[in-house]
């Protein structure tokens, strides 16, 4: 545990030191898209890594919080505050709902279904045109609370920062309480779990609407950051971003999270140099990955020194 | 009423055709290899696409058609040889991003070399609808309802009398017991993949005339392929053609009597409610988890 907790203390000093080395805005800008990402990330992670549950609609979770912020304080006149609330709210009541009859299943089904899940989100968010825009989307209003309006890269690189550190923080902790071994002797083995007295079922489902919550918070801070917010944030590609993000970071290992979400949100920026060919190339690499190093970055690494976790 | 109801049905069963045969390159697939390819939907398109080009080029149609769809199933089994065979022992989440990857670096590929917009190259026999009962059915729809039908026969005959479909059958049941009885397991999954991508691209050649081919056409053909398989039981030859058909048919109804804005939603919503009743869907295998 003491490694962990060194962990987060290299990370607290790494994000403290960070903006002394970014140059400008722009740079500002994908640093923060990245803490975004591993936030994201480490929602799902728990999820997937550790609680062995797959999700393919995990962006969908993200657009409800992208979009209860952008419709509420639009076109309801709600304090961005209410409306990310109102947000996780709903997203963690959705996720509570379906889950039990979506957790019956397993592997491929239970991809099918939590794809299906994300599908039908985005399409909402694309059919709804008077509240959401339609396909072009909408804009929103910047984030203010209690009067202070959270305003340009650098300011919300520090709102960004601290809730990175807290959920990892928050995951670490997680992990290792008896909640979080539940979660992963069901990963293990749900019936030997289940003999062990865990409850299996209400457990998958509280991780679940946990990691939705988790998506639909990150969904509305960034949809303030960015100041607009379109149905792409909730489609198939978008969910499956997420999942990437994790595994190749390396599933069940937080750190890994980071990295994975880090990289992975890099990447398109430095493809942009090959003009055109960006998507051959993410997808060359996506199988590189993959292929090369199937557990993940973190783990692998972990694995060459000589180190188990 | 009949009419309007029997016109919805037409288009139904002819896009629910493509879907059905989109599933059974599911099917085929996840039998040999219990791998689900994302990369189904690229094999549809590209044999669309590559009709387009084919014909550019100056082939007549039916040269054309099999030249698409033998690049296609070319493409399918590169895709078996370099990204799933050297990834054979990684779980299910880092195959399917594998072969999303697959699917990206296809699609990307022909969005640079093909262009974005839409193509399309006439029907085998006319645009002069038919009219049954009222309502009209297009010539090429016909094509499609016959190509699909032939490629269901020929997929049956394969399985039931040949050596190479029983070996493939006995791969999908247990591959440790079939390379012990001597069945190339590596050759069962390389042609699997080569008929799936054929199978798939023949269906993007027969539907292009009716509903136009582009370079990102894949991405929800096959994933309604995909709610297809899963509709009739993942694996199920005969579930994978029942459901395409169900998916296709209710597609069109909820298109037609509801809201045509969410047709697109309706084969998400139908499989989650499948599969709250159902958990392996209408045909699949009744397995007992053993511990």
């Amino acid at each position: 545990m003491t490694r962990a907790n060194f962990g987060l203390l290299i990370l607290v000093a790494m994000l403290l030191a960070l903006p002394l080395a970014l140059p400008n805005t722009y740079y500002f800008d994908i640093a923060n898209r990245m803490a975004i990402n591993a936030v994201l990330a480490l929602g799902l992670n728990l999820l997937i890594g550790f609680a062995g549950q797959i999700s393919l609609g995990h962006a969908g979770f993200f657009g409800v919080g992208a979009y209860a912020s952008a419709v509420l304080t639009t076109h309801f006149g709600w304090t961005p505050i209410a409306a990310l609330l109102a947000g996780g709210l709903l997203a963690g009541l959705l996720a509570a709902a379906i889950a039990p009859p979506i957790f019956r299943l397993r592997g491929h089904y239970l991809a099918m279904a939590t794809l299906g899940l994300g599908v039908i989100l985005a399409i909402v968010f694309k059919n709804e045109a008077q509240l959401t825009g339609g396909p072009d989307g909408m804009s929103v209003p910047p984030f203010s609370m209690f009067g202070f309006e959270i305003y340009g890269e650098r300011q919300w690189y520090w709102v960004f920062a601290a809730l990175l550190v807290f959920s990892v923080w928050a995951s670490l902790n997680l992990i290792d309480s008896p909640f979080g071994r539940a979660l992963r002797a069901l990963h293990g083995s749900e019936v030997a779990a289940q003999t062990a007295g865990v409850p299996v079922a209400r457990y998958k489902a509280a991780i679940f609407t946990l990691s939705a919550v988790f998506a639909s918070v990150m969904g509305s801070l960034s949809a303030h950051y960015i100041g607009f917010v379109s149905p792409n944030v909730a489609d198939f590609f978008h969910s499956i971003e997420l999942v990437t993000m994790v595994v190749v970071g390396g599933m069940a290992s937080v750190f890994g999270s980071l990295v994975g979400a880090a990289l992975l949100t890099a990447l398109p920026q430095t493809l942009v140099a090959f003009q055109g060919w960006e998507t051959v190339v993410f997808g060359g690499v996506l199988m590189g990955f993959m292929i090369l190093l199937p557990r993940g970055l973190a783990p692998s690494i972990a694995a060459m020194l000589g180190r188990s976790r | 009423m009949l009419t309007q109801f029997l016109q919805f049905l037409f288009s139904g069963v002819t896009v629910g055709a493509a879907y059905a045969l989109a599933a059974l390159g599911f099917a085929l697939i996840y039998n040999a290899s219990n791998v689900i390819n994302f990369a189904q939907g690229e094999f549809i398109m590209l044999g669309g696409v590559l009709t387009v080009v084919f014909l550019k080029a100056g082939l007549p149609t039916p040269l054309a058609i099999c030249a698409a769809v033998l690049a296609a199933a070319i493409v399918g089994m590169l895709i078996e040889r370099l990204a799933i065979e050297p990834a054979r022992d990684s779980d299910v989440v880092s195959l399917i991003i594998i072969t999303i990857g697959a699917s990206l670096v296809l699609r990307g590929a022909v969005q640079v070399w093909f262009g974005k917009g839409p193509a399309t190259f006439p029907a085998f026999s006319g645009d002069a609808p038919i009219t049954v009962a009222g309502a009209t059915l297009l010539p090429q729809s016909l094509w499609v309802l016959g190509g699909a039908s032939l490629i269901v026969l020929a997929l049956w005959l394969f399985f039931a009398f040949t050596i190479l479909g029983k070996a493939i059958l006995a791969t999908a049941y247990n591959p440790l017991a079939a390379r012990l009885v001597g069945i190339d397991t590596q050759w069962v999954l390389l042609v699997s993949f080569a008929l799936s991508a054929a199978i798939g691209a023949l269906g993007g050649v027969l539907l292009t005339p009716i509903a136009f081919t582009s370079y990102d056409v894949g991405v929800m053909l096959g994933l309604k392929g995909f709610v297809a398989a899963v509709v009739g039981g993942l694996g199920s030859g005969v579930g994978a053609v029942v459901g395409g058909l169900l998916v296709g048919v209710i597609e069109a109804m909820s298109a037609g009597y509801i809201s045509s804005a969410y047709k697109d939603a309706t084969p998400f919503l139908l499989i989650l409610l499948i599969l709250f009743f159902l958990p392996r869907g209408l045909f699949g295998a009744k397995v007992t988890e053993r511990v």
